[in-house]
């Protein structure tokens, strides 16, 4: 009996087409438009790092004090003397501490053109604690942190245009003048956002090339390439009295396994404060933060606004569009009383008159779908028109969206049909059957 | 008119009509909603950014390799005259960040040397005395910078310069009682820098949501950035002539040193770029809500045509009765037309409402402003037209059945 009504649908889909081609359209269109911000949406509000996105934290100190801070809140980086500090006493099972640069490279000799560089300083445990992917080589020991190694890891994207794609490691590369001995090159890794650097951007941002030994960019007192937010009075002229100053710039990353180790670095981080307190470093109470990656994602806000109200809007126009459908199913259908009332007669149940129109609704449904797909493949590249690249990039049609497109469409028009195939069912044999 | 059997007429079409006047609320709360989020997106990304865009671009020179202060400050001072000297150049200044550039440094101004929360959050830009007339700024008060003003930024050094240029804005929002002029103000120092000339008007560079409320508010410093990561050039081309100098500026530029790094993509930025980028956000919000309510008004309309068909279809017969007892066209027509201006009616007297509800959500979520009622009055009478002009062509069809049709069965 299903294959019959499904029949029966797609025939009645040609029955009335100027309204059937309307609901259709209007579906289709609703559809489409939610599907194409709802992908917009998915990218940017994703979880960077699934599985370990609980065990990585960033603290946060407040060395500005409540007059200077962000409203209550301490600043979304540390200045180098904290930061050098949480290193030191080292509470956590693996730590790093990160900074951008931006460095020059000469990719074919001297005689070429110098070319831009984005990487950033880290401490050897970035590279187990974020999971990078290794390509060849590995991440860089505790040993060449403290040893200030002149040590680089390369991305897959900048090994290729170094290297031609070939195992660097041991070959030597020039950043800024400077030689580093290449000892790992890790696979494509951009995760978006960018968790661990919201303090320089916005988290939607192209592939970096290269990491060095944090403490290697300071002995040679690399700058960062990214923000750097200071309070009070700023008299320093040079490398020294800079790091000793208000400014914060250090992005602090640790990763803790259990609630137990959570509590425990929670505990140090207050009483590093207030040891600062008494030390008459900070004149006031100890305020930190210990968010992890979850947390840190929805503090910085890395959802743009403008994705969220496009996505309420499309959701809006669709719930439109699905009001519109049930006018139009009702019309659609009641016009077929007669018919209605002639099966009734010859014994078809309510039952099998609201299965009948409920699976006709449902191949308009489908139909819309089909629609709503070729509109969300022709939207989706549009996207740049409406974010910015950057975000727009990050949409993509794939099998997940076209399953959720068609579901979509196919169950929200059945949700729309409940109420006209009701009705279609509640139409009286006898009436029909008289009046005609 | 005759109200009440339309009144009568359409309790038998409970359904319909409440689905029509449900469509016809949606509608309304989202296109007003649409129309005035494409109003505040329009209004923001025309806004002045006081600059001859017509005539700027902008290189963002980066260094590369080792070079000491002294030695970017002589190398940046050989680019700017290589630059100035181009036939289609009419000026040229270094800069730390430009208008509308979407990043750069702002730097706390303060009335007292000791005050913990700021009086004003000004952009700073750092350049040399050529950026006034290379911005095409006006100086409506005070004088420029001289040459032997200028000094140097170079890497980690803060130092408050003694002189500095400040906007209109800003000069009003510092000493809101006129006479900045002269003035001494603290920029994150215990020594104070004198406000010896006033620019009437200067974006920031950004032009976020949160400084909205800092509009306009900038300084310049008498400062060469010589930074080791590097600078903008920002360059005004002579009328008519962007193209030119924009192709002649980055030979010009090499062949003065080559260790030094232009971008591809982000290096050379003609002014209307620059814009397009820093506003694309806001283009793409109007664009969307443009199309949403373009689409939504026609689907409402194509609902309301397809409804009324059917109950056009489903009511032939007592047409036909109604004409052949002495009813003209004009009455049938006129009976539709009623009917539906009726719905229409209780459709946007439910859409005024949620449309109010739902801006007022906003303004909570978004940062939104409050939705003016002018957006309301539009979105009314819009879609009572609307739902008149869709409701035309089933009713004139209508108003064309014969009376004939009374007698036939069928």
């Amino acid at each position: 009996m299903f294959a019959y009504y499904l029949q029966l649908g797609f025939r009645s889909l040609r029955r009335n087409p100027a309204l059937t081609a309307l609901m259709v359209v209007a579906i289709g269109f609703g559809v489409a438009a939610s599907m194409i911000t709802w992908s917009v949406f998915r990218a940017v509000s994703g979880n960077p790092i699934p599985d370990k996105s609980a065990q990585l934290f960033t603290p946060q100190v407040d060395s500005w004090g409540p007059q200077q801070n962000l409203k209550g809140e301490p600043p979304e980086a540390l200045n180098y003397v904290d930061a050098m500090a949480l290193m030191r006493a080292h509470q956590a099972k693996r730590q790093t501490l990160l900074y951008p640069l931006r460095l020059s490279v000469l990719p074919g000799g001297s005689r070429s053109l110098p070319m831009a560089a984005k990487g950033y300083a880290v401490y050897g445990d970035f590279f187990p604690m974020f999971e990078v992917p290794f390509l060849y080589g590995s991440g860089w020991s505790t040993q060449d942190d403290d040893s200030r190694g002149a040590v680089v890891v390369l991305s897959e994207e900048f090994n290729q245009k170094l290297f031609g794609g070939a195992d660097s490691v041991g070959r030597e590369i020039t950043l800024n003048g400077h030689d580093y001995r290449v000892v790992g090159v890790t696979r494509h890794w951009n995760p978006k956002p960018r968790f661990f650097d919201l303090f320089n951007s916005s988290g939607f941002v192209d592939a970096t090339d290269f990491y060095l030994p944090f403490t290697r960019a300071l002995d040679l007192q690399i700058n960062s390439a990214g923000s750097n937010s200071c309070r009070g009075k700023l008299n320093f002229t040079g490398w020294d009295r800079w790091l000793q100053s208000d400014c914060v710039w250090v992005t602090p990353w640790v990763e803790l396994d259990s609630a137990a180790d959570v509590a425990h670095y929670r505990q140090f981080l207050e009483g590093y404060a207030a040891d600062q307190q008494r030390a008459g470093r900070f004149a006031w109470a100890p305020n930190v933060r210990l968010r992890d990656v979850t947390q840190w994602l929805a503090h910085e806000h890395v959802v743009p606004p403008e994705s969220r109200i496009s996505l309420l809007v499309a959701l809006a126009f669709f719930a439109i569009c699905l009001v519109n459908t049930i006018g139009l199913l009702l019309a659609k259908f009641l016009r077929r009383a007669g018919e209605i009332g002639v099966r009734r007669a010859l014994g078809a149940s309510r039952r099998e008159i609201y299965t009948q129109y409920l699976i006709e609704a449902a191949t308009v449904g489908l139909a819309g779908g089909v629609l709503g797909l070729l509109l969300t493949a022709a939207g989706v590249p549009g996207a740049g028109l409406l974010f910015q690249p950057q975000i727009a990039r990050l949409a993509q049609l794939d099998l997940s969206l076209v399953a959720l497109t068609l579901s979509v469409a196919v169950l929200a028009t059945l949700a729309a049909a409940f109420y006209p195939a009701w009705r279609a069912a509640q139409v009286q044999p006898a009436w029909q059957l008289k009046s005609n | 008119m005759q109200i009440r059997p339309i009144l009568a007429a359409l309790k038998h079409h409970k359904a319909g009509t409440a689905l029509i006047a449900l469509q016809i609320a949606l509608t309304l709360a989202i296109v007003c909603n649409a129309l005035f989020i494409i109003q505040q997106r329009l209004a923001h990304l025309s806004e002045p950014s006081g600059v001859d865009e017509a005539n700027l671009f902008v290189v963002n020179n980066e260094w590369a390799g080792q070079m000491s202060t002294a030695q970017l400050n002589a190398q940046i001072q050989t680019d700017l005259a290589a630059l100035r000297q181009l036939p289609s150049v009419r000026d040229a200044a270094p800069s730390s960040s430009y208008p509308l550039s979407g990043f750069g440094d702002d730097i706390p101004a303060n009335l007292t040397p000791d005050q913990l929360q700021w009086t004003a959050d000004p952009a700073m830009y750092a350049s040399d005395e050529h950026l006034i007339d290379t911005l095409g700024l006006k100086l409506i008060a005070g004088r420029n910078f001289r040459a032997d003003e200028i000094g140097r930024m170079g890497v980690r050094d803060f130092t408050a310069p003694p002189a500095v240029i400040v906007t209109k804005a800003l000069a009003d929002r510092l000493f809101p009682h006129g006479a900045a002029l002269g003035k001494p103000i603290y920029l994150m120092s215990s020594t104070p820098s004198t406000i010896i000339g006033i620019v009437d008007r200067l974006q920031r560079q950004s032009v976020d949501t949160w400084t909205k409320a800092y509009a306009y508010q900038a300084m310049l410093w008498p400062t060469r950035p010589t930074h080791p990561q590097g600078l903008f050039y920002v360059v005004r081309a002579r009328p008519g002539q962007l193209a030119a100098a924009m192709r002649e500026a980055p030979k010009a530029l090499y062949a003065q040193s080559r260790m030094r790094i232009i971008d591809p993509k982000n290096g050379l930025l003609s002014f209307a770029q620059v814009r397009q980028r820093i506003y694309d956000s806001d283009r793409g919000m109007a664009i969307l809500m443009g199309i949403v309510s373009a689409v939504l008004l026609v689907i409402t309309a194509a609902g309301i045509v397809g409804l009324t068909s059917f109950w056009v279809a489903q009511r032939r017969k007592q047409i036909g009765v109604r004409r052949a007892l002495g009813a003209r066209q004009r009455d049938i027509l006129s009976y539709f037309m009623t009917e539906n201006l009726l719905i229409s009616l209780m459709g946007v007297v439910a859409g005024a409402v949620v449309a109010i509800a739902l801006n007022l959500w906003m303004v909570t979520q978004f940062e939104m402003a409050r939705l003016s009622l002018a957006y309301v009055a539009i979105g009314v009478l819009t879609l009572l037209a609307l739902g008149q002009g869709a409701v035309l062509a089933p009713a004139l069809r209508a108003s064309r059945v014969p009376p004939v049709e009374a007698t036939r069965s069928v």
